[in-house]
C-alpha cells in the first residue's frame, strides 16, 4: 500500500528529496559560516511560508474556494505563540531583578512586574484576560491549533451554510482579516494594540544558546513541518476526499446530487486549512522576532494568493515552489541588495519597483503560462493540454482532444 | 401497490408567476413513466422540488415505505435516500477520469472524516468495471471524462447514477444530442433500469416516448393535464390543442 502511494505520486518522494537536500546544504553552509544567521532566518521563515501556501492550495488550488483572509490564522498562530515566549521571557527578567531586593518575591509581585513590563507601553499594569494561560507553553501550543479553528470553523459555519460563493466569499474573508486587524490595532484588545509582541527571537531558557544554533533549529522545525505537511496533503488529495474536493470546485451542485454535503467538506478544508496556515504562523513569528496587527492586513493574504497562482494552482509542489521564488525575490529585492539601475532622468529604485516587477510578472504568469511555475513541469514531461482557446466542443465532435477535433 | 414516491398538491410561484400548480404525482417502486410537456410547463421545477433543490410554497412530498417527508432534507440527503439525477447537459467530471468520476458516485459513506479514510477496493473496482461494462465505457476506464463523446458522456452519467442505486431515477432528456443508434441503447438501458427502480423521463421527443413504451404524464403549466398511455394522451383534445398543435 504505501509502495504503491509513493508510486501513484511521484512528485511527493522527488519534493522530500529536494526538501532533504535542501536542508542539508543549507545546515554545512551555517556551519562552516557561508550563510548568516539572518540569511538562515530567511530561508526558515519561507519554508514557513510555503507551508502556509501549501494550505492556500489546497483551498483554492483544489477545492476551488478563494479565500482571502487567510493570513489572519497564520498571525493568529504567531500571536499564540508569541504570548508564551513574551510572558515567559519577561518573567524570568523581572524573577532575575527582583531577586537583587534582599526579600524573596511573591507571586503576586511577579506577576505585577510582568503585567507592567509587558503592558507598560500601552500605559497599563494589568494582565488581560486572554493571556490567563500564556503561563503555560502546552496550553499556548493548543491554542495555536484551537483558537484559529474555532475562529475558521464560526466564520465558515456561517459562510457556507448561506451558500456564500465566489466572489462574495473571498469579500467576506477579506472583511474577516481587516476587521481583526483593527480590532487589535486597540491598545486595549489586550495584544498591546500596534506594538505588537516583540523580542519573539529570545527563546525562555535557552539564554546561553545563541542565536545561530536557535535559527536552525528553527529551520529544520520548518522543513519538518513542510515535509509533513505534503506528504498528509498528498496523501488526502491522492484518493477519493480529493477527488470529491476538486469535483466540488468544478460543478458544485451535481456534487450535492450525488449525495455529498458540499457544505461539510467546505467547512472541513477551511478549517483544516486554516489550522496549517496557524502552524506555520507559529512557526514563522519567532524567526521574525516581532508581531503586530499589520501582518493582518488584507494585502498579506492576497500575496498568499499570488504566490500560489505564480507558482501553479492545483498541485502542491507548485504553490510551494511560488511561495520560495517569490518571497525569496521579494526579500532580495527590497532589502536594498539589488543594484538600482539609472535611467539619466530617473532611477529605479528597486525597493519602491519591485512591485510594479511582480505585478508585470503576475500578468505574464497569466498569459503565458495559466498554469504556473509548476506547469513547467508537465511541458518537460511532455503533457501537452488541449489549446481550445476556451471553445466548447459541440455534442457531435465531442471530444477534449484538440487532433480528433480537427479531423 | 403503494407508491414509492407521492408528490400531492404542490404549488410553487417564482415572483408570482406560478411555475407549479396544484400538482399531484405519484410513481411505484418499479415503474417507468415519461413526463412531456411545452416549454415552461414546469417540467424542471418539479425536478427541482423532487430533488429539494426548489422548496415549494405548499403541498406534500413523501418518499418510501415509510412516506417519509422530502421536504425538510437537504439535497444531499435526499440524493443519499435514494433520488438520482441525471441533467440535461451531461455533468460529469471532465478533469477526472472515468474512474474517479463512477468512484465518486458508487455508494458509500458520504461525510467527509468517512471519505478521508476511505481506499479502493477488490469489490468495488469490480463493480466499477461491471457499470462501465454494462454502459460500454469498459475500454475506457482510465480516459478522462473530458475526452468522451457527448453520447460517451451520457451514459458516464447514467453509469453514474446506477452506482449511486437509488431508488428513483429522474432523468431529464437522456436521449438529447446522441445519434440514432445511441438511442436506441439508451432506451433498451432505461427499459432495462426500471425493471428494478423507478424512473421518470422528462423527453421532448416524441419517437423516444413512443419507443420507451411506458405511461405517460403530460404537464402543461404546473399541473397535469393527462395521464396514460401514450395513444391515449394524443387522443386528448386538451393535449392536441396545447402540446401536440403546436409542434
Amino acid at each position: 500500500m504505501t509502495r504503491s502511494f509513493f508510486l501513484r505520486t511521484p512528485s511527493l518522494l522527488i519534493f522530500l528529496i529536494c526538501l532533504a537536500l535542501f536542508t542539508f546544504a543549507t545546515t554545512l553552509a551555517a556551519h562552516y559560516g557561508l550563510m548568516s544567521t539572518s540569511f538562515v532566518k530567511t530561508l526558515g521563515k519561507t519554508l514557513c511560508l510555503c507551508l502556509a501556501a501549501l494550505a492556500m492550495d489546497l483551498i483554492w488550488g483544489y477545492a476551488g474556494i478563494l479565500s482571502l483572509g487567510h493570513m489572519a490564522f497564520f498571525a493568529l498562530g504567531g500571536y499564540m505563540i508569541g504570548m508564551w515566549l513574551m510572558y515567559a521571557r519577561t518573567e524570568e527578567i523581572v524573577i532575575t531583578s527582583l531577586a537583587n531586593s534582599g526579600l524573596p518575591a511573591t507571586p503576586e509581585e511577579i506577576q505585577q512586574g510582568i503585567a507592567s513590563q509587558i503592558f507598560g507601553v500601552v500605559g497599563a499594569s494589568d494582565l488581560p484576560t486572554i493571556w490567563a494561560f500564556a503561563h503555560s507553553l502546552p496550553l499556548q501550543l493548543f491554542l495555536v491549533i484551537a483558537l484559529p479553528g474555532l475562529l475558521a470553523l464560526i466564520f465558515g459555519w456561517l459562510a457556507f451554510r448561506s451558500r456564500v460563493t465566489g466572489v462574495y466569499l473571498s469579500i467576506l474573508t477579506q472583511a474577516m482579516t481587516l476587521a481583526l486587524a483593527l480590532y487589535l490595532f486597540q491598545n486595549d484588545s489586550g495584544l498591546r494594540g500596534n506594538n505588537g509582541l516583540s523580542g519573539l527571537q529570545n527563546i525562555p531558557g535557552l539564554d546561553a544558546t545563541s542565536q545561530d544554533s536557535i535559527s536552525l533549529w528553527f529551520f529544520w522545525a520548518s522543513a519538518a513541518a513542510l515535509a509533513l505537511a505534503y506528504l498528509a496533503l498528498t496523501w488526502i488529495t491522492s484518493g477519493k476526499f480529493g477527488s470529491v474536493i476538486r469535483a466540488i470546485r468544478d460543478d458544485e451542485a451535481r456534487v450535492r446530487f450525488l449525495g455529498y454535503s458540499v457544505e461539510g467538506y467546505k467547512l472541513f478544508v477551511f478549517t483544516l486549512t486554516a489550522i496549517i496556515t496557524a502552524i506555520a504562523g507559529a512557526l514563522y513569528y519567532p524567526q521574525a522576532g516581532i508581531i503586530n496587527p499589520a501582518e493582518l492586513a488584507p494585502i498579506a493574504s492576497i500575496y498568499l494568493a499570488v504566490w500560489v497562482a505564480i507558482g501553479g494552482r492545483g498541485r502542491l509542489y507548485g504553490a510551494v515552489i511560488g511561495a520560495a521564488v517569490v518571497s525569496l525575490l521579494s526579500s532580495w529585492f527590497t532589502g536594498g541588495r539589488a543594484p538600482s539601475i539609472p535611467l539619466g532622468f530617473m532611477t529605479i529604485n528597486w525597493v519602491d519597483w519591485w512591485q510594479v516587477l511582480l505585478g508585470a510578472a503576475f500578468v505574464c504568469v497569466t498569459l503565458f503560462a495559466p498554469k504556473g511555475i509548476g506547469g513547467l513541469f508537465d511541458r518537460f514531461a511532455g503533457f501537452h493540454a488541449p489549446d481550445r482557446k476556451g471553445a466548447p466542443l459541440g455534442p457531435d465532435q465531442g471530444s477534449l482532444q484538440e487532433k480528433e477535433a480537427l479531423e | 401497490m403503494s407508491q414509492l414516491l407521492e408528490v400531492s398538491g404542490v404549488t410553487v410561484s417564482f415572483d408570482g408567476f406560478r411555475a407549479i400548480n396544484n400538482l399531484t404525482f405519484s410513481i411505484g417502486p418499479a415503474e417507468l413513466r415519461a413526463i412531456i410537456g411545452p416549454n415552461g410547463a414546469g417540467k424542471s421545477t418539479f425536478m427541482d422540488i423532487v430533488t429539494g433543490k426548489t422548496k415549494p410554497d405548499s403541498g406534500t412530498v413523501t418518499f418510501g415505505e415509510k412516506s417519509a417527508s422530502l421536504l425538510k432534507l437537504s439535497e444531499a440527503k435526499i440524493a443519499r435516500a435514494g433520488v438520482g439525477r441525471k441533467f440535461q447537459r451531461p455533468t460529469v467530471f471532465e478533469d477526472q477520469t472515468v474512474t474517479e468520476n463512477l468512484t465518486l458516485a458508487l455508494k458509500a459513506a458520504r461525510s467527509p472524516w468517512r471519505v478521508l479514510g476511505w481506499r479502493v477496493k477488490g469489490p468495488d473496482l469490480d463493480r466499477i468495471t461491471a457499470l462501465a461494462q454494462q454502459v460500454g465505457l469498459a475500454d475506457h476506464l482510465p480516459r478522462k471524462a473530458g475526452e468522451l463523446s457527448h453520447g460517451q458522456k451520457q451514459w458516464l452519467e447514467i453509469a453514474m447514477l446506477l452506482a449511486q442505486e437509488p431508488r428513483l431515477l429522474l432523468v431529464d432528456e437522456p436521449a438529447a444530442g446522441m445519434t440514432l443508434a445511441e438511442r436506441e441503447k439508451t432506451t433498451e438501458l432505461l427499459v432495462d433500469i426500471a425493471k428494478t427502480r423507478a424512473v421518470v423521463v422528462v423527453e421532448h421527443d416524441m419517437e423516444f416516448v413512443r419507443r420507451l413504451n411506458c405511461r405517460v404524464t403530460v404537464l402543461h403549466e404546473g399541473s397535469v393535464l393527462a395521464e396514460g398511455s401514450l395513444d391515449h394522451v394524443t387522443k386528448n383534445q386538451d393535449v392536441i390543442d396545447v402540446y401536440l398543435g403546436r409542434g
